[in-house]
């Protein structure tokens, strides 16, 4: 079986895990607020380490190239507020450019 | 019916990602069935990118499975709390557990009446859900033909939605911080961690730094 079926089947199965466990224990066993703040944390975390990899790395080097240059767009329009498809477009806009002059 | 109209536009708004979640897949060397699988069985945008993102980058299946299953913990929890509201049981809370993600349970949350907040839930939830899934097939499809992804800017596009997402989450220092040290991480272990490791070991700052307040 591919890298891809396997990485298909197992995410399935642990998201719809998590899920399904979560309408069937009690509620106060995740009450804590330990837990409550960990959880909040959890997807900070992950998210921005997606970012940093996908938008600031090449296997096992730092690059700074026509990703890190779309991404400087993408927080800009983000503190101008601009609506998250807006944001996402420009980005892709500005990487693209940047990748077909080079 | 302020409820099902938000709904509805929710619905449409976060579906039309789906688009993006296809092509992404595609251009991650996933098939267009995989995609779709993903969208149907999984349904969870960031959990489906971060899968993905983390075996086209060169990580192995499990780090892939670890980060995108990480990422679906707080969908948990949520329905923890929604349980609590819909009351359901055998086949409905198995499609009522699916449907829980941030959006229904946002939209849930909401309300003001138990009445409200059930309709918000269900509408919401099957809203994203149809147009997600559609859109994840055209976007599926649509890249199949595109060629190369970086000449659309195809390989920014999803970092730059996963800051889209984690920008929303970031609304004190603390949380920057928190961001802020998990670049670093992640940036330090590139050069020496296998792929899809220098992401995950980012889970251990937040449980450091969630220990205590």
């Amino acid at each position: 079986m591919s890298a891809q079926w396997i990485s298909v089947i197992g995410t399935s199965i642990f998201c719809f895990g998590f899920k399904y466990l979560g309408h069937s224990v009690p509620e106060l066993w995740l009450n804590h607020p330990r837990i409550q703040r960990i959880n909040t944390y959890i997807p900070i975390v992950l998210l921005t380490g997606l970012v940093t990899v996908q938008g600031l790395t090449e296997k096992t080097k730092v690059v700074i190239d026509h990703r890190a240059a779309g991404l400087g767009v993408a927080v800009v329009a983000l503190l101008a507020k601009l609506p998250f498809p807006l944001v996402i477009i420009a980005s892709a806009i500005t990487s693209a450019v940047i990748y077909r002059i080079n | 019916m302020s409820v099902k109209s938000d709904s509805l536009s929710i619905g449409i708004t976060v579906g039309a990602f789906g688009s993006a979640f296809g092509a992404a897949a595609v251009a991650s060397h996933y098939s267009v069935l995989q995609a779709c699988l993903l969208s149907l069985l999984t349904f969870s945008g960031a959990s489906q990118f971060a899968v993905i993102g983390v075996l086209g980058s060169g990580g192995s299946a499990i780090s892939a499975i670890a980060t995108s299953s990480l990422l679906g913990i707080r969908n948990g929890l949520y329905g923890v709390r929604m349980a609590q509201i819909l009351k359901i049981t055998g086949i409905r809370r198995i499609f009522g557990a699916q449907l829980t993600i941030d959006e229904s349970t946002g939209v849930a949350l909401s309300q003001s009446t138990p009445a409200a907040m059930k309709t918000g839930f269900w509408y919401t939830g099957l809203a994203v859900y149809i147009f997600w899934n559609l859109f994840t097939l055209l976007g599926a499809l649509g890249a199949s033909a595109l060629g190369d992804p970086a000449a659309w800017g195809l390989d920014t596009a999803i970092p730059a939605i996963f800051l889209g997402l984690v920008w929303n989450r970031l609304s004190n220092r603390k949380a920057w911080a928190i961001a802020l040290s998990a670049l670093v991480v992640a940036l330090a272990l590139t050069p020496i961690a296998p792929a899809g490791i220098p992401i995950m070991s980012t889970v251990i700052l937040a449980i450091i730094l969630g220990w205590n307040e």
